[in-house]
């Protein structure tokens, strides 16, 4: 069956069965930012944003998400450019092994558009649906803090 | 701190080396490889703690279409292994074959089918019929080693490969007994005499990334496994073992790792994925579920210590028994090294004249233990930081003193170190550098614990405070071994090459830093691969807290031979004595003016005397420096429910000189959190036939942010004269603090003792009312 998927703003038709889960197809497309954890929506290593809300694709079907807009670590920066958020986890030491963290960068995007001066505890709150079993999440909360006020600057 | 240079690279914050394609999510993890024609496996795995396989008929799994091969004990090759991945030869009995006709867990492996699709697997291991013979299992370690309890292993082949005390008829996996003094004089000369029980709970690490590997032929018939795995090295032995084909036709790539934490430091997934590739010769890619990870890799080792130790008045201890029963699960995968470190990495750490550490490792039918991050420092922290509590208050002394009174300083030994190592005797070590007399003065006073000790308030939330100091070692001395090869270019870059592990920890960063250092060029000019067993040099691999210390020191020796090399082209460049030119800045400066490295890379390489500049370095330490770290945790007991919440947790941690500042915190601050929802959350919860109810993210009870305490980490510099730049290790220690850190406040806060984990509000809630 072929299903018209908006990825980073580009139409794409893709070959998917209509039970089929997001988080599959996406990675199968070469997105493979989002990575599997759990497949059970606890991890949200497979997050990615559905119409700017950060959702588990390992929990959407195609189907559901047909003509809306997906957006994958691969829209934010590029490996010469990258994009402030992604600067800032550098910068504050937030990465590790790195498999969380396209989910917790997505999250942080999403939360940074609709609040841009979140509190510590909306951002705990925002990230909550991301497990990091690395970081203890102290320097995931600085990045955060840190990308916040890098886009107040510019 | 002695020789304490003004470093360029080293210790200074830069950024990971390998950050950028971490962020833009463009690593590449083992799933991310697409191979094609690539099957997909899965494993059929016991409904029954311990069986005999009757019957299996794999007739029908075989015939669905799309299914390519199904294995069972009866197709893959008869040979006994361990799947520890440790040196050669190991420390954990071989008691395993990778499929067998007895199941000992439930969850084991039974047989294993690769199918063109996932779908068709699954759907494949629904056809595969089984009888079985159901045995009596044990799910009790205190059970294992009765007269007359079921034998677990009665494999003729079981073997042990180094001499040591094990006996597969008694359920025996791991014994350690050694005693230092005279116990009866020790005990008999104290004031007071404590003994209690304390139990240390089951956990999973729950790497973020589940265990996953992919094998493939290439064009030669070789074998090539890209794998999840902290042990390449180990993985290509054991692999060959296993399969019965030589070393020289596997080959192990390690790609991007999505964390460890020691469960992937065995060999997990590898031998089944490859003998599917053997068998159908074509890609194979295995990778565990969630629930999988949690009931069939790898656990932390449940422990039951008896400790007893005698004091005096004064707070000079006079004896130390500790009697250990470990329960290994059903296979020995580091049980004995876990059991002996349970012992080392706490008893040196106060001086004591009468020590005895007496231990036990058991066989039992639950889950199978494994390396975890804290490495029997976590088992036994937990014992004896919080009977120095309780010695403390009895002698009316404050803990922190009694800690600074009592801890080993530089320039100390202790006996423990010679009499006790990895599942054998150990070395004799001098403490080279020790920053914890420092590392308690910062807990303290950033917590105001004079303040805050032994003042609970009223009402119902009380408050408490609590202690824990700790070590840990930095290698396995006399067994790990390290190497890279560093190999120069023409515009003055390097490749440095070495089988250290990056699995998240950063250790990649830490080799090109610590290059940069020796070579005078920035830590970008350094390009680091990690680790592919064709090309890297050898390395045990990312396990025992040794890549800073050991790889770090082999990355050091490498650079400063290539630094030699490029002293003496420069030097006929600018036609001086090689010995007195420096490189910095990129260049190599002497006294008649420099040359850039980027000419002298040139030279080397297409105009003179032409040659590659390169050296390869081997590490290899009969030292094992301890990291020491002092904890305060603050917490909050509701004691309506028996809720007890972390609200500030204080680390200070001598790593001797942090590389690089920023991982290493973030090393602590990982171990640290760890440690916390282990301490309050994490457990499994088993039925009375051995089988984990809980085996999910939800259920098991990992911290999210919303969990997330105040914490605050502190580094406390020192300088380790045998380590590179003064480094020291810094993964591991930090666990091992919030168990007993947090039970001394809970009594701080409520006056009740509790000496097993997880501290949860039932559990909290039943012994307030016992009070
Ligand atoms: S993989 Fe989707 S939430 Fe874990
Ligand atoms: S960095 Fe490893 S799980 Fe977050």
């Amino acid at each position: 069956m072929k299903i018209t998927l908006k990825i980073n703003g580009k139409m794409r038709v893709v070959e998917a069965g209509p039970g089929e889960i997001l988080l599959d197809v996406l990675r199968r497309e070469g997105y493979k930012g989002a990575k599997f954890g759990c497949g059970h929506g606890f991890c949200g290593a497979c997050t990615v944003l559905l119409d700017g809300r950060p959702v588990n694709s390992c929990l959407l079907l195609v189907g559901v998400v047909e003509g809306r807009e997906i957006t994958t670590i691969e829209a934010l920066g590029s490996v010469d450019k990258l994009h402030p958020i992604q600067e800032a986890y550098l910068d504050a030491g937030a990465v590790q092994c790195g498999y969380c963290t396209p989910g917790f960068i997505l999250s942080t995007k999403a939360l940074l558009d609709e609040k841009p001066e979140p509190t510590e505890e909306e951002i705990k709150q925002a990230l909550d649906g991301n497990y990091c079993r690395c970081t203890g999440y102290v320097k995931i909360i600085d990045a955060v803090k840190l990308a916040a006020k890098k886009r107040k600057k510019r | 701190m002695s020789d304490m240079r003004q470093f360029k690279e080293v210790n200074q914050v830069r950024r990971r080396v390998d950050g950028v394609g971490l962020v833009t999510g463009k690593a590449l993890y083992t799933d991310d490889y697409d191979i094609h024609g690539m099957l997909s496996a899965k494993v059929l795995r016991s409904p029954y703690p311990h069986a005999r396989i009757k019957s299996i008929d794999v007739a029908k799994a075989r015939a669905l279409e799309g299914v390519r091969a199904v294995l069972t004990w009866k197709d893959v090759p008869r040979v006994i292994i361990t799947e520890a991945g440790q040196g050669f030869p190991e420390p954990s009995p071989y008691d395993k074959f990778i499929l067998d006709n007895k199941v000992r867990f439930v969850g084991d492996e039974v047989a294993v089918v690769a199918a063109e699709t996932t779908e068709i697997a699954e759907k494949a291991l629904l056809l595969i019929k089984v009888t079985y013979e159901e045995l009596k299992p044990i799910l009790d370690p205190r059970d294992s080693m009765k007269p007359g309890a079921p034998v677990i292993h009665d494999e003729p082949e079981w073997r042990i490969p180094i001499p040591v005390e094990m006996d597969p008829k008694k359920n025996l996996c791991g014994r350690a007994d050694v005693t230092i003094g005279n116990m009866q004089r020790g005990f008999s000369g104290a004031d007071q005499v404590f003994e209690h029980e304390y139990e240390n709970h089951y956990a999973q690490h729950v790497a973020n990334e589940p265990h996953i590997t992919i094998s493939y032929l290439d064009p030669q018939n070789r074998l090539v496994l890209i794998s999840s795995t902290q042990v390449p090295f180990h993985v290509r032995r054991i692999v060959a073992r296993a399969l019965d084909i030589p070393v020289k036709r596997i080959r192990v790539i390690k790609p991007r790792i999505g964390g460890g934490f020691g469960s992937k430091q065995d060999i997990v997934t590898e031998p089944l994925c490859a003998a599917l590739t053997l068998a159908t010769g074509m890609p194979v890619r295995l990778q565990l579920t969630r629930e999988e990870v949690f009931t069939s890799s790898r656990t932390r080792h449940p422990t039951i210590t008896r400790l007893k130790t005698g004091i005096k008045k004064d707070g000079t201890l006079t004896a130390i028994e500790m009697e250990v029963l470990q329960n290994a699960g059903p296979y020995g995968t580091h049980g004995l090294t876990v059991l002996t470190n349970t012992g080392s990495k706490i008893l040196p750490l106060f001086r004591c004249a009468n020590v005895r550490f007496n231990a036990w490792s058991v066989y039992t039918n639950l889950l199978q233990g494994g390396a975890y991050r804290g490495y029997g420092g976590t088992q036994s922290g937990l014992a004896m930081n919080i009977q120095m509590d309780e010695m403390a208050r009895a002698i009316g002394l404050d803990v922190a003193l009694l800690y600074r009174k009592l801890h080993i300083k530089k320039g100390e030994g202790s006996p423990v170190f010679a009499a006790l190592g990895e599942g054998a005797e150990g070395h004799a070590m001098t403490i080279g550098s020790c920053g914890l007399a420092e590392c308690i003065d910062i807990v303290m006073r950033e917590s105001g614990w004079a303040r805050k000790r032994n003042n609970p308030g009223a009402g119902r939330v009380r408050r408490g405070i609590g202690m824990a100091v700790l070590m840990q070692g930095s290698s396995i001395p006399k067994i790990d071994m390290a190497s890279c090869s560093i190999k120069m270019n023409e515009d003055g870059s390097f490749n440095l090459l070495c089988g250290a592990t990056d699995i998240g920890t950063g250790s990649d960063t830490v080799m090109a830093k610590i290059a940069a250092e020796v070579l005078g060029v920035k830590t970008d000019d350094v390009i680091v691969y990690s680790s592919d067993t064709d090309f890297t040099p050898f390395d045990v691999g990312a396990y025992a807290s040794s890549t800073t210390y050991l790889s770090g020191m082999a990355a050091k020796k490498c650079a400063e031979q290539i630094a030699g090399q490029i002293r003496s082209v420069a030097a006929e460049m600018l036609e001086e004595d090689a010995t007195g030119i420096v490189l910095e800045e990129g260049k190599a400066v002497g006294k008649k003016g420099g040359v850039t490295l980027a000419q002298v890379g040139t030279r080397s390489l297409y105009e003179k005397d032409q040659h590659q500049i390169a050296a390869f370095a081997s590490a290899y330490s009969d030292q094992s420096p301890p990291p020491f770290a002092a904890h305060v945790a603050e917490i909050e007991v509701d004691i309506e429910t028996g809720r007890v919440q972390v609200v500030t947790y204080w680390t200070a941690t001598d790593c001797g000189v942090a590389i690089n500042p920023l991982l290493a915190e973030g090393q602590v601050e990982g171990a640290l959190l760890n440690g916390i929802s282990y301490a309050l959350s994490e457990r499994f919860i088993y039925n009375s036939k051995g089988k984990l109810l809980n085996p999910s993210f939800g259920s098991y009870g990992v911290y999210f942010t919303r969990d997330l305490p105040e914490i605050k980490t502190f580094l406390v510099p020192t300088y380790e004269p045998s380590g590179p730049f003064g480094a020291k290790s810094i993964a591991e220690v930090n666990i091992n603090g919030p168990l007993p850190a947090i039970s001394n406040a809970i009594f701080d806060a409520v006056g009740v003792r509790l000496r097993k984990p997880p501290y949860t509000p039932e559990a909290v809630y039943k012994a307030l009312k016992k009070r």
